[in-house]
Formats: C-alpha cells, structure tokens, sequence
C-alpha cells in the first residue's frame, strides 16, 4: 500500500474532494489542490479528462468537454504534477478511463498501406490460441509494443512525477491485472470500486484491494442525489470482512448532513460532482468558494 | 475448428470486459442465460420460426448477371438482407437479443442507434414482444434522420436525444450504457453491433451468423462450391461477422470487410478503424480506435451514419490481426457511385454502408477469374439514404 494513501485516512474520517485537472485551466486547478488540502482535504482526486466519460453524469461530463476544449493534455497535467509536489505532498490519485493510460504515449498509428495486400492472402491463421501467442501477422513490432507499453509508461510516469494511485472506473476486478500489476511496481495503488450491484463480488474485489476502496453509492452515473438508498454499513461489512482497508463513500453525496451519514458508516466520503458545479459557476475564482466548501465538509466528517 | 472467444471473452488480445463495476453483474447473468438459451430447444425453435415468419428468412442470395456481365470477372452473387423485415441485418440480432432478455424476464429494453436502423428494429421487435423500449440517439443523427425517429415513435419507443460529446453514434452507445447503470433489473440493454463487453461481441455474432450460414447452404445449392470472396461493410462489423462467420474455417474463401474511408484515409474526415486507429479500450472492449496520441477518441466522419462509429468490433481486430480477414477502405464517393450502380445495374438500391461493399466488389470482381464467385452482403436497404444521396449530387430533396 502506498504510504500516503494510508495517511489519508489518518486524521478521522477522510474527506476526498474530486476535481477535473485543467478545467477551467490547469492554473486553476493548481490552485484548488493547494486551497483544499488547506481547507483539510485528505486526499485529492484529480480528474483527466477524457472523452468519452461513461461513468460520469452531466455535471463531470461538461468539465470533461471544458478541459479538453482548452487543450489540456496528459502530459501538461504530469507537468503540474510536479509543480504542485514541490509545494505539497498531499496524497492524490488520478481518476480516469482505461485507454487514457492504455494509450499513453502510442504513437505508432497504424500504416493503411496493407489493405488489400495480396500477400496476406496466403495467412489463413484461424486465430483461435488467443493470449498465448500474442499478437501476430498484422501487427509490426511496434505495435506489439504498443500492446503494453503505454500502460507501462503512464505508471512511471506517475511515479517519477509523484503521484499516489489510480482510479479506472472501466476497469472492474476481472480486467484488472494487466493494471495493477504494473501500479504496484511503481508503488501506485490501484483503487478498486464495489458498487450496489456487486453483492457476492464485493469478497474478491476487496481482498485484492489495494490503498482503500472506493463504494459507488448508487445506481447510475456520478451526480448529486437528493437521497441515497443503498445500504452502504452492509457494503462497508463486507468489504472488511475480506481485509482491514479503508472504505470510502462516493457518488451522489453533495451536502454536510449526507457526508456526515455516509461517513458513519465508512472510512471517509468523495464528492465531485458537487464540487465541480461550484468550479462550473466560478471559473478561475473557484478556489475560495470551493475551499470554503471543503472545510465544511471535512467539519462535518472529522469526529465521526 | 475457429473457436472463439475464450472464456474471458478475448478474440485474440482483444475484446474483454471493460465495464463499470455497476454492470458487472448483469454482463455475467447475461452470459449465463446467453449460455443456456442458446442450448435450449425451445428458445431456438421460436427464434427460427420469428427469422422466417416475421423477418422473412431465409433472405435470397440472388445471381447479380448484369453485374457479373458489366464487370467481366468473376461472378457476383448478393445476400439480400436488405429483403428482411425493417429493411436490414440488425433484425436478425433484435429478435435473439430481444427474445433472450425476455426469457430472462425483462419488460423494458433499451438501445443506442446511429442512422436510426437498429432503433427501428428494436423498436420493431419490442413491439411484437410487448416490452417498453427507449432509444438513444445523438442530437445531430436525429436532425439527419427526422423519419427513423418518427418511425421509432410510431412503434411505440420514446427517443431520447444525445447532446454530449459530438452528439452521434459513439455518444448514443456512452448515454445507453450511463443509462442501464442506472435501471438494471428490469433492463436489458440491446446492443447493436459486435462490440461492447463480452458477451456481446459473441451474442450479436451469433445472431447474425444465420447470413452465413444461410449463404454457405445457398452457393453450395447454386454453384456446387464456395465462394473465393465474401464482401461485407464493417462498422462496429455485425453484417460482417455475420457474413464471414461459417467461412472462417474455410481458408480459401478470403474475407474481406470494407471499412467507410470518409473524405480518404490520409484526411481527418475518415471512420476506417482498421486503417487509421490504433489499439485501445473503449466502450467495454481493447480493439483498435480512431484516437489521438493521449487516447481522447477522435470524431469521426462517413456519408453513412451506420459506419459512422470510431471503433470496430473485437473479432474484425483479431481476424485482422491474424490475417484470416482483409479489411480496405472505401471513400464517400466509391460508395456514392456504388449506390448509383447497384440502382440501375440491378434495380437495387442497397443502403449506402452497403455500397461500401458493392463498391470494392467492382474493384475486386474485374481482377478475377469467370470461373470465381465473389458473394457481397447487401445489409440494407437504401430508402433511407436517398435524400442524403441527393444532396450529395447538389440536389435538395425533402422527404
């Protein structure tokens, strides 16, 4: 586990704000991280935007299409990264899809040169030895390399710029080897979900967990919800029934009174959308209000 | 034997599960019915008897002799799936999707569309079965295609427009899927084309394998032999696969699928996956991707809406990967000129991703031999794209 992850959940329940790097700008953005982790974040979710974000509702989904709009790119993101880390060692983990790291990096588009070649007539290979042979005919050496090697890149890159963790919300359980494997060689953690619908998969999932894990709350998308209805206390049993980890509370939770019973129940809270609304209406003045918010929050969950 | 996928879904390196953890639970109970129903007796007497009363199956394969004669090579055989109910292959794939999620005891089905045929032939087939139905539909394909969403709500489904992103297909699969996160139980989601997570690459494959093996029976019926070439259009690829799947352990028969080029594979403006994209994960499945060098899915463009998708199913990556299948790359206006062709060569006006198909076949058939037989799938009917042809040629029509 990574050391700072842990940390996070050190000082009471944790508070874990997310916001979406370089929207409305990465400047922005550099300053929410410092104005939170003052304001008692534990730990900071940064966004990179993607997209196609399927996991998100409207609020997210829009800072998603504010940030890209602007011409913000992985790499300036790792830039601020390492701006920020010599200021502050806050724990922070990305939050972001499969091929935004899948991707990093491939540059080796592939050559339209081939269709219709007459030589590959000759290939009959039926295909069916799957994994084991790899990639084959078609493919040139360096695509083979693209195979992993943006996954392999991305989390070095993590490393070097120091980041704690990440979060791939299309990435379940089953699909996460070839993911975790290489986070935990770069000290990254790689935060499973569990979700109301996991039921009997919540024992696997968390047993394998690593940093905390992170409980949708609800059915559906990301977004604030008047009222969530799962019962999070039977989630959160099951997960430290498999192994003594943090469990944090996410989705649909906008208010202190929501955070506070969330956090009852669990290890700390998330919130995003709720957040990314107030980023929405004050642009590049964001930071005090939200700050401001955060404390709140964080007040709300600390004594629990 | 071709065999695939794996048990994890893979067709070679791709493929997969790549799904929110909200889902994961209803991909696995919809493998498991998949993996009984497909045995049972039962389920597949009643989907045979809906391909042939309702849909009309099975579709001809018809002898295309003035074509054959024109382009002086081998001879030139169509898969008329544009003869199926609602005009398309996507029936097929409706009526086991929708038979199955109704065994399974769904009421209520839900599912993205570009042009707007695999809305219309859901909505079709929830009629016929009874269930609630709502389509996504990208703000930009509703403009464009005003008469498929009329047609939609006049079986009985409510349409819901798409506005995020680029506001077209690829944005309607993304709102489907945040959809059935949110309303699991009673929903099953009917995906149109062999993509997605596993099951469905595997599922919509073998709903529409009934195209092949239909057409094995028929040219064997015909011509005492199989084809040297089968031509299909490939988007997410479901005709396709359809078309190729009881050819594939028959290594002479090539394979070819025929992506839509757009404007040309060196431009922007281009939907030729295979030729252009790169491997990635996106919207359940690692296959290749239209996309930048940060993986951000690139907007793509083609005349066809139905190919209009910056992905292509599993299986095609893997088929080309191996190099059992060939996938090249056909512009707007072969397509274009294609679509003209077919018309009055024919007297078939075949939907324009189809024309994708018929315009590599007369680059294809000219360089063969009298004695070779090419088989082209004709997936759709063209109807739909006849005012979008128009303007294409400089003439505003309204429909």
């Amino acid at each position: 586990m990574n050391d700072n992850v842990r940390r996070a959940f050190a000082n009471g329940k944790a508070f874990i704000p997310f916001v979406t790097a370089g929207d409305p700008d990465l400047e922005t953005t550099e300053r929410l991280v410092y104005a939170m982790e003052e304001a008692g974040a534990d730990l900071i979710e940064l966004g990179i935007p993607f997209s196609d974000p399927t996991a998100e509702g409207p609020v997210i989904q829009a800072a998603n299409e504010r940030a890209l709009s602007g011409g913000v790119t992985t790499d300036m993101i790792f830039d601020m990264v390492v701006r920020i880390r010599k200021k502050t060692d806050v724990p922070m983990v990305f939050m972001t899809y499969a091929n935004v790291v899948y991707a990093y990096g491939n540059e080796a588009v592939r050559a339209s040169a081939r269709k219709g070649d007459p030589a590959l007539l000759s290939k009959s290979g039926s295909g069916n030895d799957a994994e084991a042979s790899g990639v084959k005919a078609n493919l040139s050496a360096d695509d083979k390399k693209a195979v992993t090697g943006g996954t392999r890149r991305f989390m070095e890159k993590m490393r070097q710029v120091g980041m704690d963790g990440l979060i791939l919300p299309d990435v379940p359980f089953e699909e996460k080897g070839e993911f975790a494997g290489i986070a935990a060689e770069n000290g990254l953690d790689f935060i499973s979900l569990i979700a109301p619908t996991s039921h009997e998969r919540i024992a696997d999932i968390a047993k394998d967990a690593q940093g905390f894990v992170y409980c949708v709350s609800s059915l559906g998308v990301t977004g604030m919800r008047d009222t969530i209805t799962t019962d999070i206390g039977a989630m959160v049993r099951l997960v430290k029934e498999a192994q003594d980890i943090p469990a944090a509370v996410g989705f649909g939770i906008s208010n202190p009174a929501q955070a506070r019973k969330m956090a009852s129940q669990s290890d700390g809270v998330i919130v995003g959308s709720a957040i990314v609304r107030m980023i929405a209406e004050h642009g590049r003045d964001a930071a005090a209000p939200v700050a401001e918010y955060v404390r709140s929050m964080k007040d709300a969950v600390r004594d629990l | 034997m071709y065999q695939q996928p794996n048990e994890k879904g893979r067709y070679g390196i791709h493929g997969g599960q790549y799904m929110p953890e909200t889902l994961m639970n209803a991909v696995i109970e919809l493998e498991e019915a998949y993996d009984h129903y497909k045995k049972d007796e039962a389920f597949n007497t009643e989907l045979a008897a809906l391909y042939r009363d309702y849909a009309g199956r099975p579709s001809n394969l018809y002898f295309a002799k003035r074509m054959t004669d024109d382009l002086g090579g081998a001879k030139v055989y169509l898969k008329r799936e544009d003869l199926n109910h609602t005009g398309a292959h996507k029936v097929n794939n409706c009526l086991g999707q929708v038979l199955l999620a109704k065994k399974m005891g769904k009421t209520r089905v839900i599912a993205e569309t570009g042009a707007g045929q695999h809305g219309v032939a859901t909505a079709t087939v929830a009629a016929l079965f009874g269930m609630e139905c709502e389509i996504f539909m990208g703000a930009k394909d509703m403009e464009r295609q005003a008469l498929n969403v009329y047609r939609m709500r006049l079986l009985g489904a409510k349409v819901h427009p798409v506005e995020s992103g680029t506001a077209t297909l690829k944005d309607a699969v993304s709102d489907t899927l945040r959809e059935w996160t949110n309303r699991i139980a009673d929903t099953h989601y009917v995906l149109g084309s062999v993509m997605g997570p596993h099951p469905f690459p595997m599922i919509v494959r073998d709903f529409q394998a009934v195209i092949s093996r239909e057409a094995r029976e028929q040219i064997l019926e015909a011509e005492g032999r199989l084809p040297d070439a089968v031509l299909a259009c490939v988007g997410g690829g479901s005709n396709a696969i359809g078309s190729f799947y009881h050819f594939i352990d028959d290594g002479e028969v090539r394979l070819i699928g025929c992506e839509a080029a757009g404007r040309g594979v060196d431009t922007a403006e281009t939907a030729a996956t295979i030729a252009t994209g790169k491997l990635g994960i996106f919207h359940g499945m690692k296959s290749y991707f239209c996309q930048d060098e940060y993986g951000q899915i690139a907007p793509v463009y083609s005349i066809s809406a139905g190919l209009d998708y910056p992905g292509v199913g599993p299986e095609h990556a893997a088929l080309y990967d191996s190099g059992r299948a060939e996938y090249v790359a056909v512009t707007d206006e072969e397509a274009v000129e294609a679509f003209e062709y077919l018309s009055r060569t024919e007297g078939i006006i075949p939907a324009i991703e189809s024309a994708h198909a018929v315009a590599y076949a007369r680059k294809l058939v000219p360089t063969m031999k009298k004695d070779q037989i090419v088989v082209v799938t004709v997936s759709g009917r063209g109807d739909k794209d006849v005012a979008a042809i128009a303007r294409y040629r400089g003439e505003d029509l309204h429909e």
